[in-house]
């Protein structure tokens, strides 16, 4: 009998359906990796799971019995647990009072008491974790294990993990799948939601696929290759607007990043040691899953992260480290990455349009708002925005701003445009109208780089194709030659490691065959 | 299936309802008459009768208004000095201690410019007096924009510090020698900001006060700089994306902020007192910061509300001789008119749905 | 006088002037401890000891005085709870225009009852304790009224108790830490904060009373003169913990004393008095920058919480 048994799973959001009549089921004592890309559901299935999200329709079995799960509370009381990405902790509390937060019964906290439990907690459970110190001064590594260790603690029975080894260096990748296993062979029930291939098959026993919403299939670890997975993930038709002829005439090299290096927030590496060259008139899409670096990559080529290693030639001149101002100057279009950060919200339509290049509109000391109104109101019925000048922006829809943030760039004819992430939450008029614009730029010689978790739009647009993985190039491949398969391999991590293309050889496995 | 029930939501909006931002003032001063109307009934007056003095019959009065307009000068150079320091998202909680330093400075310039002609001596105060409360400003300006520490903290902390400062230049070297009272010798008359009208206190600092409005006014509305403030203010993000240097945008705007409040304090000095005292400002850089937020942070709204103040601190006067309420009245009435308004600000973004 | 007896009177005079920024600093370290820097403190000290005075001169007893301001102060804390949780309104603006409110509020309703008598009307202050009064050197120490006590022997231990060693205080730190990892928690970010608020405008208020009802026995517009903003320094001063907060106002007390006691003997410094008043000022500022890379700081202080 399986612990958790979800049936028919339909969950909407507006007009995207993130889980389409999905079915899951989880075994006691394995560990099931949940795969996908970005926007696949599987995030948006777990958390329906703990409580956070109410389906639309469909059935979740605990134990054979029918549950109604409303809040994580009613999850913990059903032995669920969830350790998410962004952790959950407060740093300047010890382990053990981060462990029993919202769990204590009663008014004092006995200290020694409560130490002395969390220890046998973590030593019965063989979680590596020290109750008495402050969380503040642990590794991301040993975070994550309190974390794991306050599920176990009120009892969990099924944990699960929301892509963990993001955060992790590889030592303490080891650590956390040594924990897993030891944990699955107790008889706990773990789901390991991932889109990195190389790790669903190193530790897990069974995969379910998930694509656009819907449940593409079960499989047994043992028996299929990264492949088979990658292609399962990523395989579909494209559709919209799509590049017309397969063979551009390329130009010369305009952009040239070598070696280029950079670190993410907290001072750890995202972007390591990446060479590449985008030429004129043609559009390079760098394909991958979300957290791979992507976005630390735009902000450096942007201006807004200061790079620690490496070149960025833009028409043979080092931009690298430059203001954004001077990267502009120098004939490049940045695209912010987080629309709704990129523009100030409370500030019209013709200040944002305005913004980057403010000093245009100054006449003797004055700014001259009609000026900028009448730029704006050129822009708008140039690239159709449902918009006046003097709308506050926040008030635009999400298509809208971008075509905001876009005409800003394209207004000035650069000869380089970096667009990350360009429709990402929009709407299929809006996507089509932005995707025509990127293409326009191509025929009118300008070189494209366009940086997209959204694997369609990448093969699409794109004459050449890059795959970030960990913060690396994994491969560059012309558009012909991009298969999803080989796509979906590499943006899994598969093809860099020494896995080789057969089956595992089968092992024991105590479980339903699922195919 | 029942039928449906008609039934009334708040639902947040991005779009208020344009009357609602005019109407405001009036349903703010409508909703602090309703709640100080029991404290006016405690003090055995009509709250209707004692409106009618604070607001109303001040306005009849020729003195009145003046002392109106006398009492509004200080008010409006901190409503713009919090104004700058707002607008770019810089909480400049020391307003006070940079009017004081202003006030220190034109003491002291006050008392050597003898010699020169007013034309002169007027202007050199006041550059002494911007140039020292941006020296005040200067110090949690930059451990904001070097090493990230809060503001609000340094700047209050700050205005203790200078409390003492004027304390010990009071009790030490500027204690007045022939009274012995810790009060600074006069400045020289040259040197003193000139009455408008003569007969009353309103002297020459009102206008340049005003000028200053228009100077807010300018600066948000009409300069690259101005636009860069709101936008780093509003969006530090998309800001920094635009190309503007974030700190350099803050730090300026936060010396300038702690120029206007040292202004503010030559003003006290060269027009009111003519010399310096420790209780030359009872709280105007706090007062200050309630005016800018009523004003909304722009020109217009901190003019209204600097005046509207003034009037309230004359009419409470009049109210205290009229019917015998006490006169922190005043106090009362402001700090429920903001705290009422700041409620409205947030209701606009609401509107009732049916659903 | 000898040197010994100078030092007694000195501590004697520090546990004294040190009582009621005590009180006002350990309300403040648990509004911030919560998340809110609560700038109504000034106003709430005022408040508590307008009430305090009115009520005890009223009803006769020094010890209903006192329980009335705490009920003020509860009130003073809800309000700003009710500004800066539920309305989410800018917390520097509300705690300033409950200041300016609460002041105003208190020379209000002290005017309109005692009029504008040219002498101050006095209440019998709280008496001191004297059982120890014999005893060398600590005798003199000892002779505190017996809110200094309570303040030191009962609020200080009680309040670092509850802060560190119950849920409730576990449950205080991390809503002022990472109120989504409290929410995640199934802990009510905006109750908590109501509570905090309110325990600490309390204190704040007892504050406020200890200066009308037992050092000064009357109300003057004076009464309070910026010692709310003394205790925020000493807050940070203390790190945000309640027994550091202790030392932290003795030091500032004992600096207080000190040049009160040295101007009262008529000792001419080189340097001004105020350098001394000024300096614990300017330490606090450098904790600050330091406390700004430690991660003592409650980290989500002065940001509102919305669930999104």
């Amino acid at each position: 009998m399986s612990v958790i048994e979800m049936k028919n799973i339909t969950k909407q959001f507006g007009d995207l359906v993130a889980n389409d009549a999905v079915d899951f089921d989880l075994q006691r004592g394995e560990v099931h990796a949940l795969l996908g890309e970005n926007g696949a559901g599987k995030t948006t299935l777990m958390r329906i799971l703990y409580g956070l999200y109410k389906p639309d329709s469909g059935t979740i079995q605990v134990d054979g019995r029918p549950v109604a799960i409303h809040s994580p509370k009613d999850a913990i009381t059903n032995g669920i647990g969830m350790v998410t990405q962004h952790f959950a902790l407060v740093p300047p509390l010890s382990v053990a009072e981060n462990v029993v937060l919202g769990y204590g019964s009663s008014f004092i906290y006995q200290k020694s008491e409560v130490e002395q439990k969390v220890a046998e907690a973590a030593q019965r459970f063989g979680v590596d974790v020290n109750p008495t110190a402050l969380v503040r001064h642990l590794s991301v590594g040993q975070r994550q294990r309190v974390e794991i260790l306050k599920a176990l603690y009120r009892n969990a029975r099924v944990l699960i993990l929301d892509e963990p080894t993001a955060v992790l260096i590889p030592q303490e990748v080891e650590m956390l799948f040594e924990t897993l296993i030891r944990l699955k062979n107790e008889g706990l029930a773990i789901v390991f939601i991932s889109h990195k291939l190389h790790e669903v098959t190193q530790i897990t026993d069974r995969v379910t696929v998930l694509r656009d919403g819907q449940a593409i299939g079960t499989v047994l670890a043992a028996g299929v290759t990264q492949s088979q997975l990658a292609k399962m993930m990523v395989g579909r038709e494209s559709f919209g607007v799509r590049r017309q002829n397969t063979s551009a005439a390329a130009g010369e090299c305009f952009l040239e990043v070598k070696g280029l290096s950079a670190n993410n927030d907290k001072g750890l590496p995202a972007v390591k040691d990446i060479s590449f060259k985008v030429k004129c008139a043609e559009i390079l899409g760098v394909a991958g899953v979300s957290g791979n670096g992507q976005k630390e990559l735009a902000e450096t080529l942007s201006g807004v992260r200061k790079p620690t290693a490496g070149q960025v030639l833009v028409n043979g001149i080092n931009v690298a480290g430059c203001t954004p101002t001077e990267i502009s100057a120098a004939g490049v279009g940045r695209v912010p990455e987080d629309r709704h950060e990129g523009v100030v919200g409370e500030m019209t339509v013709y200040e944002n349009m305005a913004l980057d290049h403010m000093d245009d509109f100054v006449h003797r000391g004055i700014l001259d708002r009609k000026r900028m109104v009448r730029q704006a109101e050129e822009l708008i019925a140039q690239f159709q925005i449902k918009a006046r000048p003097r709308d506050r922006v926040r008030t635009l829809s999400g298509g809208n701003l971008q075509k905001v943030l876009l005409a800003r760039v394209l207004s000035r004819n650069p000869r380089l445009i970096i667009v990350p992430q360009p429709t990402r939450g929009l709407d299929i008029g809006a996507t089509d109208t932005i995707r025509r614009q990127l293409l326009g730029q191509r025929q009118r010689g300008a070189a494209v780089l366009l940086i997209s978790e959204d694997l369609e739009e990448i093969m699409a647009l794109a004459d050449r194709i890059a795959v970030m993985y960990e913060g690396e190039i994994a491969g560059i491949l012309p558009a012909a030659e991009a298969t999803p398969e080989k796509l979906g391999l590499l943006m899994g991590g598969g093809a860099r490691h020494t896995h080789t293309e057969e089956p595992r050889p089968p092992v024991e496995h105590a479980g339903r065959e699922v195919n | 299936m029942a039928a449906k029930k008609f039934t009334w939501r708040l639902v947040r909006t991005d779009t208020p309802a344009w009357w609602m931002t005019p109407l405001i003032p009036l349903l703010a001063l409508i909703g602090t008459f309703i709640l100080t109307a029991g404290l006016i009934l405690w003090s055995k007056a009509n709250p209707f009768e004692a409106y009618y003095y604070l607001l109303i019959d001040p306005l009849t009065s020729r003195s009145m208004v003046l002392e109106m307009l006398v009492s509004a000068t200080p008010l409006l150079f901190t409503g713009i000095a919090v104004t700058v320091a707002f607008t770019t998202g810089y909480f400049n909680i020391g307003a006070e201690g940079q009017l004081y330093a202003g006030a220190v400075a034109a003491a002291g310039l006050g008392m050597v410019l003898g010699g020169l002609p007013p034309v002169l001596a007027l202007p050199i105060m006041i550059l002494g007096g911007f140039a020292a409360g941006m020296l005040w400003a200067l110090i949690p300006a930059l451990l904001r924009v070097k090493w990230g520490v809060d503001e609000v903290v340094t700047t209050l902390l700050s205005n203790s510090i200078m409390a003492y400062i004027v304390s010990a230049i009071l009790n030490g070297p500027w204690r007045n020698p022939i009274s012995g009272w810790p009060q600074s010798p006069d400045i020289a008359a040259s040197a003193q900001f000139f009455k408008l009208i003569q007969r009353s206190r309103l002297h020459v600092g009102f206008i340049l006060a005003l000028a200053t409005l228009v100077a807010l006014w300018f600066l948000l509305t009409r300069t690259s700089f101005g636009m860069k403030m709101r936008a780093v203010g509003m969006g530090k993000l998309a800001a920094r994306f635009a190309g503007i240097n974030v700190d350099r945008t803050v730090l300026t705007a936060a010396l300038i902020s702690g120029g206007i409040a040292g202004i503010a304090g030559v003003s006290e000095v060269a027009g009111m007192q003519y010399h310096l005292i420790g209780a030359l400002s009872p709280g105007y850089g706090y007062t200050g910061i309630i005016v800018a937020t009523l004003g909304s942070l722009n020109a217009w709204g901190v003019g209204f509300a600097a005046l509207f103040f003034g009037l309230v601190n004359i009419g409470a006067q009049n109210v205290s001789g009229a019917l015998r309420v006490p006169i922190f009245l005043s106090n009362i009435i402001q700090a429920t008119m903001l705290m009422v308004a700041l409620g409205m600000f947030l209701l606009k973004r609401y509107r009732i749905r049916r659903s | 006088m000898d040197p010994m007896s100078l030092l007694a009177n000195l501590i004697a005079a520090t546990f004294r002037v040190t009582t009621p920024i005590l009180l006002a600093a350990i309300g403040e370290t648990y509004s911030e401890r919560a998340g809110v820097l609560n700038l109504g403190i000034e106003g709430t000290m005022f408040f508590g000891a307008l009430i305090g005075f009115f009520v005890a001169d009223r009803s006769g007893s020094l010890w209903i005085g006192l329980l009335a301001a705490i009920l003020g102060g509860i009130l003073a804390g809800l309000l700003m709870a009710l500004l800066t949780v539920t309305l989410g309104v800018n917390q520097h603006v509300s705690g300033l225009s409950i200041t300016l409110l609460l002041t105003g509020l208190s020379l209000f309703a002290f005017r309109l009852n005692y009029g504008n008598l040219p002498v101050p009307p006095k209440v019998e202050v709280f008496p001191p304790v004297t059982i120890f009064k014999d005893i060398p050197f600590l005798g003199v120490i000892s002779e505190q009224v017996l809110l200094t006590y309570i303040t030191f022997l009962v609020v200080i231990p009680v309040a670092w108790f509850l802060l560190y060693r119950t849920y409730f205080g576990l449950m205080i730190r991390s809503v002022g830490e990472n109120p989504e990892a409290a929410d995640a928690a199934g802990i009510n970010v905006y109750v908590i904060r109501y509570a905090a608020l309110s325990i600490g405008g309390a204190l704040m208020a007892v504050g406020g009373a200890v200066l009308s009802l037992a050092i000064a026995g009357s109300f003057t517009d004076q009464i309070i003169s910026g010692r709310g903003w003394v205790a925020i320094a000493i807050v940070i001063f203390g790190n945000w913990n309640p027994v550091r907060v202790m030392w932290g106002a003795l030091i500032f007390g004992g600096t207080f004393a000190l040049q009160l006691m040295l101007q009262a003997m008529g000792l001419k410094l080189p340097i001004p008095y105020e350098t001394f008043l000024a300096m614990p000022y300017v330490v606090t500022i450098i904790a600050l920058v330091i406390a700004g890379r430690n991660a003592s700081y409650p980290a989500a202080l002065l940001k509102p919480y919305r669930r999104e």
